[in-house]
């Protein structure tokens, strides 16, 4: 007994220690991000001849052809116009690519790695966090919901998964932006699980099938009831995909903004911990958030796509 | 507010440019991904699953082959148990039986030896009876004739019976 209470004392500062150094890290980071961000509207506000007081809380989250770097100066992208058509690079944008170049990067060297291995071997390091993301999405997301045949749509709700997750995670920088807090961006994601789901309804069933699929096997009299609902509700899902997605990576940049604006609005270093304590702990939840809506958009969406795809009915 | 509304509108008016930037974007990435990673680490992914499922069963097969010949190696046992179970009863049935005969045989021949002993001992017995009788018969004759031989001696007769009659005199007053 006495034995085991040395052992256990002896052990204890030298396992605790590298976690409280880790926890110390991580809420310097986190400090630092958080306070990284109030260092935009501030300087908006300082460099708005007109506003003043004003804090432009709704001009940091929508999208622009500048990206500011201030105190470093500003980037001015280059406007591109095709006959009336805009087709501009901005900010998210930019932000894009910088995901897509980053997916690419990575997970072709995962890729590699697998390739090196002559017979199968387990996974090691960071090719083995990336595995337990993609057997996550594979066999709890989408073989889940989709079931037999699943294969076929696993390349894209792969790249939905990480693409989304990563444009919430970037916008997490300080400096960056969140292309998935655009509307515009989640208006496309959920277009393509929109043409996916009725292609593979259309694909699996027929025009047949997709007609009577509007009338939800309900009685003929039903019909002037059931086939309006049913044809609206083929378009409410992807627009639910779209506001989920939007609203929440949005609100969680207003809320932290907000928070850290609060200090400027009051002019006072006293309301700064307070507002920097909740602005942290939302930053924390927009980790868990950016994780979250990655999950739930591929989630829904292969949810959407097994229902087009199973062959009994599903009502 | 005014100026927040148009904001707000700001933030949910789409924006045709990067709709189309987005579907490039993304198509090229969904295209590329594909090609560079999806399939090599799925395939990969699936192969070791393959080969975890394959080794599952050739373990499982490996235990019921093992499980098969334990429960033969068992029945082989008990039943080698059994003989040898049997071969001791047996042994066991066959040492009672010869002590039972031994004993009976034993027996037997102790009853015998005591009845012959019995019997000896009634013939000797007997005998002796008779050469008892014999003996008394010659010694009464004897003593008759030794009478006879000294009734012609008045004297001694008379000697004689006052010895007898002294003899009874004793015994009648002890």
């Amino acid at each position: 007994m006495e034995h085991l209470l040395r052992l256990l004392t002896a052990n204890l500062p030298s396992r605790r220690l590298p976690q409280k150094r880790f926890l110390a890290v991580a809420l310097a980071l986190l400090c630092a991000c958080a306070l990284a961000m109030a260092g935009e509207p501030s300087s908006d506000e300082t460099g708005d001849e007109h506003g003043g007081e004003k804090l432009d809380v709704i001009h940091h989250v929508t999208d622009g052809d500048v990206i500011e770097l201030e105190p470093f100066g500003e980037i001015h992208l280059p406007a591109i116009k095709i006959g009336d058509f805009d087709i501009s690079i901005t900010r998210h944008v930019v932000m894009m690519w910088i995901a897509a170049i980053l997916l690419v990067v990575i997970f072709s060297s995962v890729a590699n790695a697998y390739k090196k291995m002559s017979r199968p071997q387990a996974p090691k390091g960071f090719v083995n966090l990336m595995e337990t993301m993609i057997e996550f999405v594979r066999t709890d997301v989408v073989k889940a919901n989709i079931g037999e045949g699943y294969e076929r749509f696993l390349p894209y709700l792969l790249t939905v998964f990480f693409f989304i997750l990563t444009c919430n995670l970037l916008g997490l920088i300080p400096y960056a932006a969140t292309a998935t807090s655009n509307i515009s961006v989640t208006f496309t994601l959920a277009v393509f699980t929109f043409v996916i789901v009725q292609f593979t309804m259309f694909k699996e069933h027929g025009l047949k099938g997709w007609l009577s699929h509007l009338t939800a096997g309900a009685p003929v009299a039903l019909w002037p009831i059931m086939v309006p609902i049913e044809f609206l509700s083929m378009f409410v899902k992807p627009f639910a995909l779209m506001v989920r997605l939007f609203a929440n990576m949005t609100a969680g940049h207003v809320v932290i903004v907000t928070m850290i604006g609060l200090i400027f609005i009051f002019k006072s270093w006293l309301v700064a911990p307070a507002a920097v304590g909740i602005a942290l702990i939302m930053y924390a939840l927009e980790i868990f958030v950016a994780f979250m809506q990655a999950y739930i958009f591929t989630m829904l969406s292969s949810l959407f796509i097994g229902m087009a795809a199973a062959h009994e009915e599903h009502h | 507010m005014l100026s927040s509304l148009i904001f707000a509108a700001g933030l949910l008016s789409p924006n045709p440019g990067l709709i189309f930037w987005t579907a490039v974007t993304f198509l090229l990435l969904v295209f590329i991904l594909s090609k560079v990673a999806w399939k090599p680490i799925v395939e990969a992914l699936s192969e070791r699953e393959k080969n975890i499922q394959s080794a599952i069963d050739r373990a499982e097969q490996a235990k019921a082959e093992a499980e098969k010949t334990l429960a033969e190696l068992k029945a082989e046992r008990a039943k080698a148990q059994a003989e040898a179970e049997k071969i001791v009863s047996d042994a066991k049935a066959y040492a009672e039986k010869i002590r039972a005969e031994l004993l009976e045989k034993a027996n037997a021949e102790a009853r015998k030896t005591l009845e012959d002993a019995k019997a000896e001992i009634e013939l000797a017995k007997r005998r002796a009876m008779a050469e008892l009788k014999d003996t008394v018969a010659d010694l009464a004759i004897e003593a008759a004739s030794k009478i006879i031989q000294h009734n012609l001696d008045a004297e001694r007769h008379k000697d004689l019976i006052a010895s007898v009659i002294n003899d009874l005199s004793t015994v009648q007053k002890q």
